[in-house]
C-alpha cells in the first residue's frame, strides 16, 4: 500500500506544484517590492487546507489516500514555505527590513484567518466536525 | 521543475510519517524538519548564481516548494490557537520563523560562494 499512496501523494504533489509555478509565471515581482505570488498560493492554499481538514473529519470512512493526495500532495505543492522565507530574505537583503517584516507578518495572520474561513466554510456545508486532531 | 515536485511530495510524506511515528508532536517536527531543510536548500540553490539553468527549477521550485508547506503550518498553527493552547502556538511559530529564516540565510551564504 506504501508504494500506491507515495505515488499518489507525488502526483498530487506535482499537480500543485505546477499550479503554484502557473503562479509565479503570472505575478512575476521584481527585487524588493512585495511577493504577490507565493503570497497568493500561501492564503488560498490555507483557506483550501481549512476547507479540506472540515471535510475530511466529518468523513466516516476517507479513503485512506484522499487525505495523503490533496493535504500533502496537491496542498503541499500549492504552497510553499522555502520561497516564503527566501521572500523574506530577499526583501531584507534589499534594504526593505520593513516590508519583509510586514510580509511575515501578513502571511501568518492572513494565512491563520484563512484557514479559520476554511475551517467555518466546511462546517457549513459538511457539518460538524469533531475536535481537529493534527 | 515536475520531477523535482515528485520527489520533494513524497519525500515530505515520509519524513512526517517517520515524525509521526518517533514523537508525540509528531506531525508538528515532521513539517518544522522539510520547512527547515528545504529553506536551506532553496537558499543554495537562489544564492549559486553560476548554476545550470536546470538547478534553480527543479531543485528549488519543484523540490523545495513540494518539500516544503505553507498551509499545513497555518492550520496546525491555528488548531492550537484554537485550542488556547498559547505555548505551542507560540513555539510553533517561533521555532518555524527562527530555524526557517537562519537556514535560507545560511543556504544562500552557501550558494554564494559555490
Amino acid at each position: 500500500m506504501t508504494r500506491g499512496l507515495v505515488g499518489v501523494v507525488a502526483a498530487g504533489g506535482v499537480l500543485g506544484s505546477l499550479g503554484r509555478y502557473a503562479v509565479g509565471l503570472a505575478l512575476p515581482h521584481a527585487s524588493g517590492q512585495w511577493p504577490w505570488g507565493t503570497f497568493l498560493v500561501n492564503v488560498t492554499g490555507s483557506l483550501a487546507m481549512g476547507l479540506l481538514m472540515a471535510w475530511v473529519l466529518t468523513r466516516i470512512d476517507p479513503h485512506p489516500w484522499l487525505r495523503p493526495f490533496l493535504g500533502v500532495g496537491v496542498l503541499g505543492g500549492w504552497t510553499t514555505f522555502s520561497s516564503f522565507a527566501l521572500d523574506v530574505h530577499a526583501l531584507s537583503g534589499s534594504g526593505r527590513s520593513g516590508l519583509a517584516l510586514g510580509y511575515m507578518l501578513a502571511s501568518f495572520v492572513v494565512g491563520l484567518v484563512a484557514v479559520a474561513i476554511g475551517l467555518a466554510l466546511g462546517q457549513r456545508a459538511f457539518g460538524d466536525r469533531p475536535r481537529p486532531a493534527l | 521543475m515536475a520531477a523535482g515536485a515528485a520527489v520533494g511530495a513524497p519525500l515530505r510524506f515520509l519524513v512526517d510519517r517517520w515524525a509521526r511515528a518517533r514523537y508525540d508532536a509528531g506531525s508538528i517536527i515532521g513539517t518544522l524538519v522539510v520547512n527547515v531543510v528545504g529553506s536551506f536548500v532553496l537558499g543554495i540553490a537562489a544564492g549559486w548564481s553560476s548554476a545550470p539553468s536546470w538547478v534553480l527549477p527543479l531543485a528549488g521550485i519543484g523540490f523545495c516548494g513540494a518539500l516544503t508547506t505553507f498551509s499545513t503550518l497555518a492550520f496546525e498553527t491555528w488548531v492550537f490557537l484554537e485550542r488556547r493552547e498559547w505555548r505551542p502556538f507560540a513555539a510553533n511559530l517561533a521555532l518555524s520563523l527562527g530555524l526557517g529564516l537562519p537556514a535560507v540565510w545560511l543556504g544562500w551564504a552557501l550558494g554564494t560562494a559555490l
